[in-house]
């Protein structure tokens, strides 16, 4: 069975068709690029996804789940997290607490436990730091000795990285990354390519929104590429490389592709 | 229902039927009065939230000031009605450029929020104010001016309509109309509609914004303004917190109306003076206010478009 | 042992302000003073139940005096017409409060925006306009008269530095139990969801779910400095209760900033002294909060002290953060 598979999935805002009759598949231990010209629907995708815009038809199962309906919190706990395209950090909380929010459903402690702090809120607290203190960790000692500074006053490709982490400090099988390296030099930008490898190591799905075709090609097991809300191609990037209808939707895409 | 009318009127059957329906008539005359009230201060409303697409809790001070100035005018210069409402007019036009000022023009880029606690300020300084000035009693015309203006009433069916319950009517009518043809048929109002549809495209285009969003909150108050002189001199009430509750029914009616539709408010305005008018007959009296916040409430929780809008919230700037 | 002595070390100061306070009446013989302490204690508890909403989760409720009155009339009547006893009802108040907040959190923060608050306007209107009118359940305009004095476990509450201690105690506990709060789980989401609701909620964050709880417990405090005034002043009529009062609460979060802990007090305590220092402003009080707002919001959007996560621990000694992290420390992954 396929980790997540989205069947012809359709959403329009009032007469603008964002997506059409959009299917795919993704299994798990993948590294899924979704790219296409701005405007495409890729964002719209990640949203019908995790449930902050829902479809208007067609279904989304995750795990054999129905995904359709549910709330965004419920989807994250079904185990899919995300990043967005313009970075939503939690600006006036520290790089910890961010992190920590990312672990927020796993906890147990409510109002009474934080009034009255049995032994267990000490404990459930102390896990939840090693964790994120674990995650953090994958970036190297980029965001570890920042652990109390606010999250605004760090650098922007600090906080791509934040972002990345927050949303892996609960454990998702799938994780959806929206444009992770936008805005980053070529150096940053390897740093991520090698994450996205790391955390498909640890065991986790990703599906990956990018522009730079040569991240896309690097990467990915598989691309699937939209246009105009329409999924007009699928496959390995070298058949994605050679895919004449690819090449038109980018007009001279290869071209830069090799500039790249 | 029947029962309460036989109970009220002795009499021979038909005349009873006929008092009957004079008595609705003549509530629904009171009703409409009262809600073209609310409805004028409703579009003012409107007008602003349309224009600006933020919320101003002034509005209601903005009103009782233009009523104070109507009161002043008839007992100090001349008990001219129109006298009292043109000056009130400029005057309020002039306080609401200056609470656009402070409250809005500074605080462009903030948070909602922020304007709204200024206008929450405001709010409180002018009823002080007011209060300082004129005393906290409510006060009241001679009624040896009063005469002067309100002076007869006509019949029609039995009913009798006072000169003054006319000239409310008719200002209101005719000011809905002014204001119908200024956003629909000058360039003016072509350039205000534009601004209120998308102020950032209309920037773009070379329009003043700034400035439009100054004359939008300058019409909206003066039609508040006006309400206030109406209000004032039909029941021959001034106090200086007479802005609180018809303030927050000004709101309620727009909610209902729909935020951004002017039709809407002038139809929820009117809506709610007759249903609040029917239901002190109904014996509601001090409950009558009620309404306006339940249907607004309803609104919200039912159909937060409005009466005239959509499902869907208009959404304010910044949310 | 060290632990210990060095947890006292770093909460020293804030021991010895604590001290200070309770000492006063030691010092202070104007009872009229002493009564203006205590009124700053009620407005400590009422901002710091605003601030769990507008500060912490980011909301705008600007008919918070609702629950203020309710937490004053159910305690009245449940000790005069129920008899409960005075500590009970007190805590009676709170959950009734509370539980009103819940009826009106769930429908309203549904609305976004302006529009909640709009509606929280609304409520608060009814709510007085329901206390002028339902002449049989709350007396109407006249109020309640003659509420006796609190009375716990038999010792009775009479004068002026009893009721001292008595506020005293219960903005400690205000105080405490928030900062419980806030630095966890709970306190990590609401400011998650300040922050931006729509990533918190990406990440699995209950929102809603959150935010009554927040609702919840701010009208449970405000339920309880409810019950408190009832008791004090002995007499509670709608008027104290109306918008007007709301706003005042929110002029003193504008002042003082909110978000944090420390703002909301020093927001009521200017706002309750400078009137009582400025004796010609007394009647012009309105007049000062209103133009606190205007100032504020134009010169200094965040209050005083807003904008800042005050910690209420010293910072060399804050170990809730926890992680003290020196470089080539042995989770790195080797490279």
């Amino acid at each position: 069975m396929a980790l997540l598979e989205i069947t012809k999935v359709t959403k329009d805002f009032g007469g603008l068709e964002a997506l059409h009759m959009v299917s795919l598949q993704i299994n798990a231990g993948e590294i899924i690029s979704l790219i296409g010209p701005n405007g495409a629907g890729k964002t719209t995708l990640f949203n019908c996804i995790t449930g902050t815009m829902p479809p208007n038809t067609g279904s989304i199962k995750f795990q054999g789940i129905e995904l359709v309906g549910l709330q965004p919190h419920e989807v994250a706990q079904q185990g899919i997290t995300r990043t967005f395209q313009h970075i939503r950090l939690f600006n006036r909380m520290t790089v910890q607490d961010n992190v920590m929010v990312g672990n927020d459903y796993k906890g147990r402690t409510g109002i009474f436990s934080a009034l009255f702090r049995p032994p267990r809120v000490a404990r459930e607290e102390t896990m939840s730091r090693q964790k994120c203190r674990e995650v953090l960790s994958l970036f190297g000692e980029r965001l570890l000795p920042r652990l109390a500074q606010n999250a605004d006053m760090l650098s922007y490709a600090n906080r791509r990285r934040l972002e990345i982490a927050r949303a892996l400090v609960s454990e998702p099988r799938l994780i959806l990354l929206d444009e992770p390296t936008a805005g980053m030099n070529p150096y940053e930008t390897q740093g991520i390519v090698e994450l996205i490898r790391l955390i498909r190591e640890r065991g986790h799905t990703v599906m990956v929104i990018e522009h730079k075709m040569k991240v896309v090609m690097t990467v990915s097991d598989r691309i699937i590429v939209l246009d105009h809300g329409e999924k007009i191609a699928e496959g390995t990037p070298d058949q994605i490389a050679a895919n004449t209808d690819v090449i038109e939707a980018y007009m001279g895409g290869r071209q830069r592709a090799q500039a790249e | 229902m029947l029962s309460w009318f036989n109970s009220h009127y002795t009499g021979h059957a038909e005349t009873k039927l006929i008092m009957d329906v004079q008595i609705l008539f003549e509530q629904f005359i009171n009703g409409i009065t009262q809600g073209s009230v609310y409805a004028l201060l409703a579009l003012g409303f409107t007008m602003i939230f349309g224009t600006l697409r933020m919320v101003t809790f002034a509005h209601g001070e903005v009103y009782m000031i233009g009523a104070y100035v109507g009161f002043e005018i008839i007992r100090l210069l001349h008990p001219s009605f129109f006298l009292a409402l043109a000056v009130a007019l400029a005057a309020t036009a002039l306080l609401g450029i200056i609470i656009e000022i402070l409250a809005f023009h500074f605080l462009r880029d903030t948070p909602h929020a922020t304007s709204l606690l200024v206008t929450i300020g405001i709010s409180i300084l002018l009823v002080n104010l007011a209060q300082l000035i004129w005393g906290p009693e409510t006060q009241a015309l001679p009624y040896s001016l009063l005469d002067k203006i309100d002076y007869g009433e006509i019949e029609i069916g039995g009913v009798y309509i006072s000169f003054l319950q006319m000239s409310v009517l008719g200002v209101t009518v005719l000011l809905m109309a002014m204001l119908y043809i200024l956003i629909h048929k000058t360039k003016l109002g072509m350039v205000i509609r534009a601004t209120a549809q998308d102020y950032e495209a209309a920037y773009a285009m070379g329009v003043g914004v700034n400035g439009i969003f100054m004359v939008a909150f300058a019409i909206g108050s003066m039609l508040g303004g006006v309400a206030g002189v109406l209000v004032g001199v039909y029941y021959n009430l001034f106090y200086p917190t007479m802005g609180g509750l018809y303030g927050l029914k000004a709101f309620s009616a727009s909610v209902v109306g729909g935020l951004t539709s002017l039709p809407g408010a002038v139809v929820a305005g009117l809506l709610i003076g007759v249903i609040e008018t029917f239901s002190v007959e109904f014996g509601a009296s001090n409950f009558r206010h009620i309404f306006s916040f339940l249907f607004m409430i309803l609104i919200l929780l039912f159909r937060s478009g409005g009466l005239f809008g959509g499902r869907e919230l208009i959404h304010a700037r910044g949310d | 042992m060290a632990r210990t002595l060095r947890r006292i070390l770093a909460n020293l100061p804030y021991i010895a302000i604590i001290a200070l306070i309770a000492l006063i009446p030691l010092f202070v013989s104007n009872l009229y003073y002493i009564q203006v302490l205590i009124f700053i204690g009620i407005y400590i508890i009422l901002a710091l139940s605003l601030n769990l909403l507008n500060g912490y989760v980011g909301l705008l409720s600007i008919g918070h005096a609702a629950f203020y009155g309710i937490g004053a009339y159910a305690s009245a009547k449940l000790v005069m017409e129920v008899g409960v006893p005075f500590p009970l009802a007190m805590l009676g108040s709170g959950m009734i409060a509370g539980v009103f907040g819940y009826l009106i959190a769930k429908p309203t923060l549904r609305l976004s925006g302006i529009y909640m608050t709009l509606a929280t306007l609304g409520f608060n209107m009814i709510f007085f306009l329901v206390l002028q009118n339902w002449m049989s359940f709350t007396n109407g305009p006249l109020g309640i008269m003659d509420i006796p004095q609190p009375s716990i476990f038999g010792y009775m509450i009479e004068s002026r530095i009893q009721y001292y201690y008595l506020i005293f105690f219960l903005v400690l506990l205000t105080i405490g139990s928030m900062h419980r709060l806030i630095t966890c789980r709970f306190g990590r989401a609401l400011v998650g969801i300040r922050e931006n609701e729509l990533a918190a909620e990406a990440m699995g964050v209950h929102t809603t779910r959150y935010k009554i709880q927040a609702f919840v417990l701010a009208a449970f405090y405000a339920g309880i400095a409810g019950s408190y005034y009832a008791h004090f002043v002995k007499y509670i009529s709608p008027d104290s209760f109306y918008i007007y009062e709301s706003f005042i609460l929110l002029a003193m979060l504008a002042f003082g900033g909110q978000g944090n802990l420390i703002g909301p007090v020093v927001g009521a305590v200017i706002l309750i002294i400078i009137p009582e220092v400025f004796r010609f402003l007394q009647e012009y009080r309105m007049l000062v909060y209103g133009s606190v707002l205007i100032v504020m919001m134009l010169v200094r959007r965040q209050g005083l002290l807003g904008g800042k996560n005050y910690s209420l621990r010293l910072p060399w000694f804050d170990d809730q953060q926890g992680a003290v992290y020196t470089r080539g420390d042995k989770f790195l992954p080797t490279e």
